[in-house]
C-alpha cells in the first residue's frame, strides 16, 4: 500500500491537493436552485423573510412603549390616517405598531415551539423506528394518546394548570406538537432503515449512534423540515387562539389573537381593527405553508415529475 | 483440497411469520476454499440472499455453525466481530439503494476505514480512497460527486471499492450485476475476476443468472426452498446436471442462438410455500420423476462424482 | 421528447418500424435506448405534460393514430392495441378482484354484452392462461408474480387485440416461470393471430419467440432484420457485435468477456453524427459528423457507415 516513507508523504500531499481540485457540489445549492424555480415557494419565502425583518427591526423606526403600549385616550378609535396607517384602538394605541410588535411574539413562540417539539419528537420517533418491537409499540401508543386530544385543548389544559407565563405557553404548545413530529420522524426513519446502505454500514461494524447521526438523520431531514414549517404555522394559530380566549399573552403586550379578541366587538363600525391582525395571521401562516411545500418539492423532485 | 476458508455446518434460519415458521435456510452445509468462487443459484425464495447475510452475521442464524478459518464465528463477541468485519465484506445488488445519497463517493468509500479506525491520518485516508477508485476503474474526477449523479455501472464500482476498502479476504456478492445493463454487467464481471486474480479474493457469488454463474464460478451450489439440492464444479454441473431441478433450470434458459432453440420444456406449477414445509424433498410436488418415497426422504447430499453432490432419491 | 424541469430529453430520434400481422417483432436495447418510449408513443400513453411527440406518424392497419382524438384512442386501447407493462407486481389494482379486472376491459369494449356472457368470457380467459376459474374472486396479492403476469396477459388479450405491446414481460420473473409464461404467450399468439412487439434486453428470449428483430440504441433503430439475419447473418452493427460479446456464452469457456467500453450518450444532448461513435471500435472520420443512413440488403438493414459506403474500406465482417 505505502511505498517508501519519502514518497508516501509526497503521495499524501498529492492526494489532499487532488481532492481540493474537485469541488464538492453542495447539495444545499442544488436544493436552493430548485427552490428558486418554484414561484409560489419563493413568494412564501420572500413574504416570510420580509415579515421577519420588519418585526425584528421594528425598534429602528418605532418605539415599543410609546406606540404600542402607552394608552392615549384622547386618540381613541381614530380611523386610518397619515399618522396612524391602520388607525388606533380603544386605548389610543397605534394598530400598525401593535401588529408589528405582535409579530415578535408569534415569531418567538413559533421558533421556540419548534425547538421543543423537534428535539423531543426526533428522539422519540427515531428511537421507536430504530429499536422497533416493544419500544416502538410503547412509544407510539403513548403518542397516540396525546394525539387523541385536540391541540388547543391540550395547550389550554397545560396553561390552565401551569399558569400563563411565556415559558409555560411555549412548553404547552411544544408538547402538543410532539406526537405529530415523532410520527413524521418515525416514518421517515423507517423508510431509510430498510435501505441497503444501512446494512452496508452495519457490515463494516458501524456503531448504532454513528448510523443514526451519519446515515439516517441526514436523509430523513426532508420531511422533517417540511413538518417543521407546518409546526411553526400551527403554533402561530394556536397562540393566537389561546390569546383570543384570554389564556395566552396578557395585556398590554400586543398579540394578534388578543387584538382580534378586542376587535370583535367593533366589527360593524371599525372592521379594520380586526382585519389588520387577521391579515397578519393569514400572511404568516400562508407564507410558511407555501415555503414548506416548496421545500418538500425541492428536496425530492421525483415526486413532481 | 486445501482447508476451506469458510464453512457452514447445519446452518438454519427460520423466521416466525403469520402462518407459522418460514424456513428460509434449512440445514445447509457449504464450504469455499481460499481464492475460489462458489456460485449460488436459485430462484426467489431459495434462501441464497439470506445465506449470504448469515455468513456476515447481518442476520443471526437460528442454529448451526459458521466456521471462518476453522473457528466458529457465532461465538464471537462484539470486539472480535469488529475485527472479523475487516476480513469479510459484502457487495449489494441494488446500486441505487446500497449507497447513502447524502454522501460523496469518497466519503462512502472512506466510511468503513473511518469506522474501524484502520487509517486515522486524513491525507493517508484520501490517498487510500484514490487508490481504491483507481483499482475499480472510477475516474478521479468523481471523488466529490454524489451517487445519484452517476450511472448504475459506476455506482456498483463504488460498492466494489467500498467492499475492498478494508482488504477483506472473503466477499459475499449478492447479485452484484443483476440490476445492470448487459454491456455494463460484462465490465463489472471482468473487474471482479481481475481483482480476484490480483488480490487472491474468495467470493460467494449469488445470482439467478445461469450464464453469469458459469462464467465466474469454480463451483456452483443450486438452492431450492432453503436447501442445497446439488453442488458441483461449474463445468461438471452444466455437462452433467443430475438433480431434476437443476435440469429444469438449465432447460428453462433461453439461449441466444437459433441452433439450440429448445422446445422450452417447462416445469409445471409454482414454488411451494416455505412456511412449515412438509418433510421430505421440497421439489417433489413439481418433479416429473417424483415417487412416493420422495415425500419421506429427508434429503442428504450424496457424492456421485468427483466433488459432485446431489440430494435426490434417484441417486440412492 | 420528454420535457422535465431540468432538461429536455430526446428519447427517440427517428424510429421507423413495421410489424406484419401475426408476427412478433423483438425490440432489443439497453436502458435509455428508447424502447419503452416507443411503445408508450404507439399507445399514446406518454405522460401528459412531460412527454411530447414532436414529429412522426403511427399507422395501425393503415389508420393514422396520431390524428385520433383521446376518446377514439381510448376505444382503441385494450381493443385493438393492448400493452403489458414490465412489473407484474404493480400492474394490477390491489383493491379489485382479478375477475373484475378482466371483466372491466370486456365491459368497456363490449357494452352490449350481458353479465353472464361476460362472466363466461372471464372464465375462458383465465382457463387459457392456466389459472383455475374458481380463483376469479381472489385479489392480486394472493397470487405469485408469475400468476399475476398471466392475469395481466389475460386482460390484455381479452378483447382479442390485433397488436400486443409487451414491455419486458418476463424480466421480473424467475427463469422457470419465465419459460412457462413465454410458452403460453407463444401459444396464445398463434391461436389468436395476434401481432406482438416484444420489448426485451434478453437476446435469448428474442431467439426463442421472435420472428423479426429491431435493435435500438440512443433513440434510433440501428439494425433491423429477421431473426435469422440477426443471429446468423454476417453484417452487423458494431453495437450488436458488442451486445453478443457481453453475454457469457454457456457453451464455451471464455476467460474474459468483451464488453463495450463506455456508456450510452446522454439523451439530453443528442450527438450529431452516429450516436455510437464514442464507443465504436471501428469508427471512421465520417461517423463523427454525419448520421448514417440505413444500408439495406434484403430483409436486413444496418444503420452504419461501414456498410453504407463500402468504398470507404469496410468489408463484410
Amino acid at each position: 500500500m505505502t511505498t517508501g516513507s519519502g514518497t508516501a508523504a509526497g503521495g499524501r500531499v498529492a492526494a489532499a491537493k487532488k481532492i481540493r481540485r474537485y469541488k464538492k457540489k453542495s447539495q444545499m445549492r442544488t436544493i436552493w436552485l430548485r427552490l428558486k424555480k418554484n414561484r409560489l415557494a419563493m413568494l412564501g419565502l420572500v413574504l416570510f423573510a420580509a415579515m421577519t425583518i420588519l418585526v425584528l427591526s421594528a425598534d429602528l423606526f418605532m418605539d415599543y412603549e410609546e406606540d404600542a403600549v402607552a394608552q392615549n385616550l384622547s386618540m381613541r378609535f381614530r380611523p386610518p390616517s397619515g399618522e396612524h396607517l391602520l388607525g388606533t384602538d380603544q386605548f389610543g394605541r397605534d394598530v400598525l405598531a401593535r401588529v408589528i410588535y405582535g409579530g415578535r411574539i408569534s415569531l418567538f413562540v413559533g421558533m421556540a415551539t419548534i425547538c421543543v417539539s423537534l428535539t423531543a419528537g426526533a428522539v422519540i420517533g427515531a428511537s421507536a423506528a430504530y429499536y422497533g418491537g416493544r419500544v416502538d409499540n410503547i412509544l407510539m401508543r403513548i403518542m397516540d394518546v396525546f394525539l387523541a386530544v385536540p391541540n388547543i385543548l391540550m395547550a389550554i389544559t397545560l396553561v390552565a394548570a401551569l399558569g400563563t407565563s411565556l415559558f409555560n405557553l411555549v412548553l404547552a404548545m411544544g408538547v402538543s406538537q410532539i406526537p405529530r413530529m415523532s410520527r413524521i420522524v418515525r416514518s421517515s426513519v423507517l423508510g431509510i432503515i430498510g435501505q441497503e446502505y444501512i446494512e452496508a454500514a452495519r457490515a463494516c461494524g458501524t456503531s448504532d449512534a454513528r448510523i443514526i447521526f451519519r446515515h439516517i438523520l441526514p436523509n430523513a431531514m426532508g420531511p422533517i423540515l417540511v413538518q417543521a414549517t407546518q409546526t411553526v404555522a400551527r403554533s402561530v394559530i394556536t397562540i393566537a387562539s389561546l390569546s383570543f380566549i384570554g389564556l395566552g399573552i396578557s395585556e398590554p403586550t400586543p398579540e394578534w389573537g388578543s387584538m382580534l379578541s378586542e376587535a370583535k366587538g367593533q366589527l360593524r363600525y371599525r372592521p379594520y381593527l380586526a382585519v389588520a391582525p387577521g391579515v397578519a395571521i393569514v400572511m404568516a401562516v400562508m407564507s410558511l405553508t407555501l415555503l414548506g411545500d416548496g421545500l418538500r418539492d425541492a428536496m425530492d423532485p421525483r415526486l413532481k415529475n | 483440497m486445501s482447508a476451506p476458508l469458510i464453512r457452514t455446518k447445519n446452518l438454519k434460519k427460520y423466521f416466525p411469520v403469520a402462518g407459522g415458521l418460514l424456513h428460509a435456510v434449512d440445514d445447509v452445509d457449504i464450504s469455499i476454499g481460499k481464492g475460489e468462487t462458489l456460485g449460488m443459484v436459485g430462484e426467489s425464495g431459495c434462501g441464497k440472499s439470506t445465506l449470504g447475510r448469515l455468513l456476515l452475521r447481518l442476520v443471526e442464524p437460528t442454529s448451526g455453525e459458521i466456521l471462518f478459518k476453522g473457528e466458529n464465528i457465532l461465538g464471537y463477541g462484539q470486539g472480535k466481530m469488529k475485527e472479523l468485519r475487516k476480513e469479510m465484506q459484502i457487495i449489494f445488488q441494488d446500486p441505487f439503494a446500497s449507497l447513502n445519497p447524502r454522501m460523496t463517493v469518497s466519503e462512502i468509500i472512506a466510511e468503513p476505514i473511518k469506522v474501524t479506525g484502520a487509517i486515522t491520518n486524513r491525507e493517508e485516508l484520501l490517498e487510500r480512497v484514490f487508490e481504491l477508485m483507481e483499482t475499480v476503474g472510477l475516474a478521479e474526477r468523481f471523488v466529490n460527486t454524489y451517487p445519484h449523479e452517476l450511472d448504475g455501472g459506476r455506482r456498483q464500482r463504488i460498492g466494489v471499492a467500498r467492499a475492498l476498502a478494508l482488504n477483506p479476504e472473503f466477499i459475499v456478492c449478492d447479485e452484484p450485476v443483476s440490476a445492470l445493463d448487459v454491456s455494463i454487467q460484462a465490465q463489472i464481471l471482468n473487474l471482479m475476476m481481475d481483482l480476484q486474480d490480483e488480490m487472491g479474493l474468495t467470493y460467494l457469488f449469488i445470482t439467478h443468472d445461469m450464464s453469469v454463474v458459469k462464467h465466474i464460478s469454480d463451483d456452483i451450489a443450486v438452492m431450492y426452498l432453503g436447501r442445497c439440492v446439488e453442488r458441483a464444479p461449474a463445468d461438471e454441473l452444466f455437462e452433467h446436471p443430475s438433480h431434476p431441478y437443476t435440469k429444469a433450470l438449465l432447460d428453462a434458459i433461453p439461449v441466444p442462438s437459433l441452433k439450440n432453440r429448445k422446445k422450452l420444456d417447462v416445469i409445471r406449477g409454482e414454488v411451494t410455500s416455505p412456511i412449515d414445509p412438509r418433510p421430505g424433498c421440497r421439489f417433489a410436488p413439481r418433479c416429473p420423476m417424483a415417487t412416493p418415497e420422495c415425500l419421506l426422504f429427508p434429503p442428504e447430499l450424496m457424492e456421485i462424482g468427483v466433488d459432485h453432490f446431489v440430494s435426490c432419491v434417484l441417486f440412492r | 421528447m420528454y420535457r422535465t424541469d431540468d432538461d429536455e430529453i430526446y428519447a427517440l430520434n427517428g424510429v421507423d418500424l413495421s410489424v406484419e400481422a401475426g408476427t412478433t417483432l423483438g425490440l432489443v436495447g439497453e436502458t435509455g435506448a428508447g424502447k419503452t418510449t416507443t411503445a408508450l408513443s404507439v399507445m399514446r400513453l406518454l405522460p401528459d405534460k412531460v412527454g411530447i411527440v414532436k414529429k412522426g406518424e403511427i399507422f395501425l392497419e393503415g389508420r393514422s393514430l396520431m390524428r385520433l382524438t383521446e376518446a377514439d384512442m381510448r376505444l382503441l386501447r385494450g381493443n385493438d392495441v393492448s400493452m403489458i407493462f414490465q412489473d407484474p407486481m404493480t400492474s394490477l389494482n390491489p383493491i379489485h378482484t382479478v375477475g373484475d379486472q378482466i371483466a372491466e376491459v370486456l365491459k368497456l369494449h363490449y357494452p352490449d354484452l350481458g353479465g353472464d356472457a361476460i362472466e363466461a368470457k372471464v372464465d375462458e380467459m383465465m382457463g387459457m392462461v392456466g389459472i383455475p376459474a374458481e380463483r376469479k374472486g381472489e385479489y392480486p396479492h394472493q397470487f405469485s408474480g408469475g400468476m399475476k403476469q398471466r392475469i395481466v396477459i389475460a386482460i390484455a388479450l381479452a378483447c382479442n387485440p390485433k397488436l400486443l405491446l409487451a414491455d419486458e414481460p418476463t424480466t421480473a420473473l424467475d427463469v422457470t416461470i419465465q419459460a412457462q409464461v413465454l410458452k403460453m404467450m407463444d401459444e396464445l399468439k398463434r391461436k389468436f393471430g395476434t401481432s406482438m412487439i416484444l420489448i426485451t434486453h434478453d437476446l435469448g428470449v428474442v431467439a426463442q419467440i421472435c420472428d423479426r428483430v429491431a435493435i435500438m440504441y440512443a433513440g434510433e433503430i440501428i439494425e433491423l432484420g429477421t431473426v435469422e439475419d440477426i443471429f446468423e447473418g454476417r453484417r452487423h452493427h458494431p453495437y450488436t457485435i458488442g451486445l453478443f460479446g457481453s453475454i457469457p456464452d454457456m457453451t464455451k469457456k471464455t476467460r474474459r468477456l468483451s464488453p463495450i467500453e463506455g456508456l450510452m450518450p446522454d439523451p439530453a444532448s443528442p450527438p450529431s453524427g452516429c450516436g455510437f461513435v464514442e464507443r465504436c471500435p471501428r469508427r471512421m472520420e465520417i461517423c463523427f459528423g454525419v448520421s448514417p443512413d440505413a444500408a439495406v440488403r434484403g430483409t436486413h438493414s444496418v444503420r452504419c457507415h461501414l456498410f453504407a459506403h463500402p468504398e470507404r474500406g469496410a468489408t463484410t465482417r
